[in-house]
């Protein structure tokens, strides 16, 4: 056996040894020492090894330094890995030694859409998905696009009943979201299927279900052929995705001056609890609808004989009271962190 | 709308159901029923009792020693009402029986006087708030009657929600037409009670003198209409020699039954036809009236009316007045006049039956703040073709009531005569708008019990003739096609979701920014608030003409005062970590004659720890650059291009709620500010003592003309970078901006980053310096770079910083 094969074979072996004491090794310090036996510098039996390299002929050196080198770096990086290996250990060691499992973790702050944001998001995500685009209009308005335009003639007691409020030169806050009804239609051509989601404000003093200023959000869909059968189908489809697929819906006549027919709309959810047992909500009003009233589409430059559309107004806010059992709509000013925590990760 | 049930069988007699029924087909129809009342609600046991006599009671002076026969036997009563009199009827509570608001009458001595029971009060039986003494009876009875069945008390109330397009159903005749289905029969005008045959037909053949414009007269009265517009048409007649006293019993009956307060025979009489057909009337005493003559006509500004309720009113020239000869006698479809009231002296009436225009009647209502039921019907619409009918009912009831004699002829002043209208129905539009297909012979069914009259005219189209007391509503197609749908059923057509077409309209970006803009925020560990847009003096510069409260009467022009009032609110709740953001319009002057200018902003306000508290290390509490962090955070959303801050304005009264010297300006890159953030002034809100530093930062956000782009990811690299630390000595004036800056232009096409990751001042650093340590990150995108060639340009960088910036390196 040639001196050359000796020595391979010495480094082999040697590497083998090594190995098996790092991972014999059962902390940083016993690691330490495996490292200083093999690899230190003065002592280290691999160092040791290739002192003898000068007993080699020189043709026979590179061979074996190269393989003294792979065997250093297998061997650093294996000590490198059991290092972390000791560390992450001990780490555990320590926690499950010093501490209590059921110690509180660390968290972090987690933030909330307001409720009523989350309804609208929600109802905004159903009516996208049957071809709505977002719309938007002003908070300030002018009567005509208050009312008059919208068939409510000033001296009608529908303009009543909206207790408007005024700013000076004949300006007010819109009392409802029609009005972008008309703005919507002026600007584009049919079709139109737009969804105007907006605060409004009427003078209505705080109490348990009132408050001056409220989110509304406001449908409108116009195009030939659209017909009462496409209102009631869209908002009965709107309701089953909303509120479930056993949701039945109701529509009652009503007036609004600007539809005709009107309807109030009514869902009734019907559900089922743990048990499988059936169980069903009283009839809870959701909503306006109706045909918009030729008049409207008059007044904002679109053909009433050819083209025909229907309308829907509901208000989130009362929506998201009657979802999440929310009795004073005044909670969703008030802005208590303890109300808001609630619909964080909704 | 007060509905009495008893009164729709009285008008329907054929319509077999119950209140329940008609509560649920009335809110099938549209007009729901709120409140359904059972007025014999504990009046069971009620009797009508006589009092025989009444003697004074020995112990006291306000007690009364009465009689009563209870139909069974006569026994002693203990009263204390001023208005008991031997030969009245009263209702009466016997021993055992328990009264409307839970009492139980019990045998008792009162001062020494045995008391077998008690004569009722209309309060104390719950029929109203008259306490003024016991409910006297008028009428035929017997003693021991029912109570409930001979006051017509057998009844139910129903509040019906009628729809202001609706005026026919403020009436019990309109409300029994909307209940009557197929096989119901017809509606008929109840007898009069006391009414003879020969009375009726006496009134019935009255004869009728029409005016054209020019006036109308009788020996009697006289009528001239001055504003034919405001008041169309105006009719009255004379009944001389009438008794006015209490109504008999079933005409109180019928107006306690629907919540109105008897007042006289004459007057409960108008108010019963009011009731019945929905027609507003009015009874002056003709020996008021100066000269008999009505005119009707603009009020001179100015002038003056005490009206029924006792109030002295000041009229204007736009409202319209009835007169006599000389002054305002009533306001016109709103309120009679307090010195043509009919008394007890009043022998002849001239009853009074008008169509006054709707809108001139609202206008003069709001005016005055005074709205009746007479100016409720007016303002939306009596019926222009029952005008006769309502006077010669109204007439009859006050003979049968009040006696007297109705006396000929009948005044009808009017320039113009009504007709129907009708109206032109296209059964092929129906279907274009309901979407189902109505047979003519279907659209008749549904139409004719409503009263309207469907004929064939030409081709396809039907005409359609429309009744008086639907005049007011139905004038086009698309209100009979809203009748068919609603008499046919809403819940009868199908609701199954055909093809659409995509709609023209985009998605308004500003929507999709703000969606950004929340989920960040959320993140970011922010609430979303909403504040109402009112705000109190100093907040906005918009003013609210009719605020909810004074206080807060105007629009606010910034969102976080509001915000800052929720950190109070939850301060002063013990919620002591409050991260509130508000994305809200705010509102400036316009410029004039224009409309305010909306803004939608962002406002946000922070107080408390950074993270949530953890045993394992101190809670550390927000700063600026928590702040800082955030706005950068929502720069990309909110501004394209860079915000950055800068020192705002030093003007104390600039600061707004910010310290002043702590209040920085956000301006975007071309320099114009967008916004304020700093910490806020803790003079300027109210906090608890262990409250820390509140922040608020609130920038406007832009109108956005589009939707934000989604950029394409960077690739990564495929080469490794380079790290370079550089500790910079740099001056305190000297801002880091202008050294990053320099680093950045400076540090030729390899250098990528360079973050600074730490500040120190202190032993070292000379006086007025910091030293801030930079890390630099080069790269080249196709090789690896040499130390050399980095070196080389740390080597000119540091040269230049020196030589340009006077910024020196630590350790050299």
């Amino acid at each position: 056996m040639s001196g050359e094969s000796t020595l391979i074979h010495d480094l082999r072996a040697l590497e083998a040894e090594a190995l098996e004491a790092v991972g014999a090794a059962g902390g940083a310090d016993e690691l330490e020492a495996v490292r200083v036996s093999y690899l230190g510098r003065k002592d280290g039996r691999i160092s040791a090894i290739l002192r003898r390299l000068g007993e080699l002929d020189a043709s026979e050196r590179p061979a074996v330094g190269a393989e003294a080198n792979r065997v250093k770096a297998t061997l650093g990086e294996a000590l490198d890995a059991r290092g972390r290996e000791l560390e992450a250990a001990e780490g555990m060691a320590g926690i499950l030694d010093e501490s209590d499992l059921s110690l509180p973790a660390r968290s972090r702050f987690t933030g909330a859409r307001h409720p009523v944001t989350i309804v609208v998001d929600e109802l905004w995500e159903i009516f996208r998905g049957l071809g709505f685009t977002r719309a938007r209009g002003p908070e300030v308005e002018t009567e005509w696009y208050n009312f008059e335009a919208l068939n409510t003639p000033l001296d009608h007691p529908a303009a009543d009943e909206q207790d408007t409020i005024y700013l000076s030169g004949g300006h007010l806050l819109r009392s409802h979201t029609s009005p972008v009804q008309v703005r919507v239609m002026e600007r584009y051509q049919p079709p139109i299927r737009v969804l105007a989601p907006g605060m409004v404000y009427r003078r209505d003093t705080y109490d348990a279900t009132h408050a001056p200023a409220f989110a509304q959000l406001e449908g409108l869909v116009v195009d030939e052929g659209v017909t009462f059968v496409d209102l009631k189908a869209t908002l009965a489809e709107f309701a089953r995705r909303y509120w479930g697929p056993g949701t039945r819906i109701r529509f009652r006549p009503s007036f609004f001056p600007f539809t005709e027919p009107s309807a109030e709309v009514d869902v009734k959810r019907v559900y089922r609890d743990a048990e499988g047992r059936e169980h069903e909500t009283d009839w809870l009003e959701i909503m306006g609808a109706g045909m918009v009233d030729p008049a409207v589409l008059d007044s904002a430059g679109i053909d009433s004989e050819r083209y025909t559309g229907f309308a829907f107004g509901m208000g989130p806010g009362r929506i998201g009271m009657l979802k999440y059992g929310i009795s004073d709509i005044r909670a969703y000013f008030e802005n208590d962190v303890r109300f808001l925590q609630q619909f964080a990760r909704r | 709308m007060n509905v009495s049930f008893r009164w729709i069988r009285d008008l329907a007699p054929e319509l077999e159901i119950d209140p329940g029924e008609a509560a649920t087909r009335l809110t099938a129809r549209g007009f729901p029923v709120e409140d359904r009342l059972d007025l014999s609600r504990g009046l069971r046991e009620i009797r009508i009792a006589r009092v025989e006599a009444v003697r004074s009671h020995p112990n006291a002076d306000r007690l009364r020693l009465c009689d009563v026969d209870d139909g069974t036997e006569v026994v002693q009563v203990v009263c204390g009402a001023e208005n008991v009199e031997a030969g009245a009827w009263y209702p009466f509570a016997p021993v055992g029986a328990t009264l409307p608001g839970g009492m139980t009458i019990r045998k008792a001595k009162l001062r020494g006087e045995v008391s077998m029971g008690m004569l009722c009060s209309e309060a104390e039986l719950g029929l109203g708030p008259g306490s003024d003494g016991l409910l006297t009876l008028h009428g035929s009875f017997s003693a021991g009657d029912s109570f409930v069945d001979a006051t017509g008390l057998d009844d139910y109330r129903l509040d019906v929600e009628v729809t202001s397009n609706r005026p026919d159903l403020l009436s019990h005749r309109g409300i029994a037409r909307e209940l009557l289905r197929e096989g119901d029969g017809e509606i008929r005008l109840p007898m009069i009670p006391g009414e003879s045959e020969a009375a009726r037909i006496r009134v019935e053949e009255l004869e009728h003198r029409q005016g054209d414009g020019s006036g109308v007269r009788s020996e009697r009265a006289s009528i001239r209409i001055d504003d034919a517009v405001r008041c169309p048409r105006y009719l009255g007649l004379v009944i001389r020699g009438v008794t006015v006293g209490p109504s008999p019993e079933w005409l109180q009956a019928r107006l306690r039954a629907v919540g109105a307060r008897p007042i006289n025979n004459v007057v409960d009489a108008t108010n019963y036809v009011l009731q019945e057909l929905g027609q507003p009337l009015h009874a002056f005493d003709l020996d008021r009236l100066d000269g008999g003559s009505i005119v009707v006509r603009r009020a001179r500004e100015g002038e003056r009316i005490r009206t029924l309720d006792g109030v002295e009113r000041t009229l204007t020239s736009e409202m319209l007045a009835i007169c006599d000869a000389e002054r305002p006698i009533a306001i016109a479809g709103v309120m009679g006049g307090e010195e043509s009231e009919v008394t007890t002296e009043t022998r002849d009436v001239f009853l009074e039956c008008a169509l006054f225009a709707p809108g001139p009647i609202r206008a003069t209502r709001k005016a005055l703040g005074l709205s009746t039921d007479a100016s409720y019907r007016f303002e939306r619409g009596a019926d222009p073709a029952g005008l006769t009918e309502a006077l010669t009912r109204c007439a009859r009831v006050i003979q049968a009531v009040a006696g007297g004699e109705v006396e000929g002829p009948v005044l009808d002043e009017a320039e113009h005569r009504y007709h129907p209208p009708r109206v032109t129905l296209r059964p092929e539009r129906v279907q274009r708008v309901l979407g189902v297909e109505f047979e003519e012979s279907r659209i008749r069914s549904l139409l004719d019990p409503l009263g309207f009259t469907v004929e064939s005219s030409t081709g396809t189209a039907l005409s359609v003739g429309i009744p008086g007391w639907r005049s007011w509503d139905v004038t086009r197609e698309v209100d009979l096609i809203e009748e068919i749908a609603r008499t046919h059923g809403y819940d009868r057509f199908p609701d199954t979701l055909g093809a659409y077409r995509p709609g023209t309209v985009p998605d308004d970006p500003s929507f999709a920014v703000e969606d950004r803009i929340r989920a960040e925020l959320a993140a970011w560990g922010l609430h979303e608030a909403q504040t109402p847009a009112f705000a109190p003096e100093g907040e906005g510069k918009v003013e609210v003409l009719n605020p909810i409260s004074t206080e807060e009467r105007w629009l606010r022009r910034s969102l976080l005062p509001a915000l800052l009032r929720r950190v109070e609110y939850n301060l002063a709740r013990g919620n002591r970590d409050v991260r509130l953001y508000e994305i809200g319009t705010t509102f400036r002057p316009g410029e004039e004659g224009f409309p305010p200018i909306e803004r939608t902003h962002l406002a946000f306000v922070l107080h408390g720890r950074r993270a949530p508290e953890h045993w394992s290390e101190p809670d550390e509490a927000l700063d600026f650059w928590d702040v800082k962090g955030l706005l950068e955070a929502i720069t990309d959303v909110v501004h394209p291009g860079e915000l950055r801050l800068g020192a705002a304005s030093t003007d104390a009264a600039d600061a707004g709620p910010f310290v002043p010297g702590a209040h920085l300006a956000i301006f975007d890159a071309a320099g114009s500010p967008r916004g304020n953030g700093g910490a806020i002034d803790p003079a300027r809100v109210d906090l608890p003592p262990w409250a820390g530093t509140v922040w608020g930062l609130e920038l406007e956000i832009p109108a956005a003309d589009r939707a934000p782009e989604s950029e394409t990811v960077r690739p990564l690299p495929s080469h490794p970078g380079t790290d370079r630390d550089l500790a910079l000595v740099v001056r305190d004036e000297q801002p880091l901006r202008d050294v990053m800056a320099h680093l950045e232009g400076g540090g030729g096409e390899y250098l990528r980053t360079a973050r600074v990751f730490d500040l120190y001042r202190g032993e070292g650093i000379p006086e007025g310096s910091r030293s801030i340590a930079v890390r630099l990150h080069f790269r080249a995108d196709d090789r690896t770079l040499t130390d050399h060639e980095v070196d080389g340009v740390i080597a000119t960088l540091s040269r230049t910083l020196k030589e340009e910036l006077g910024v020196g390196i630590r350790g050299e």
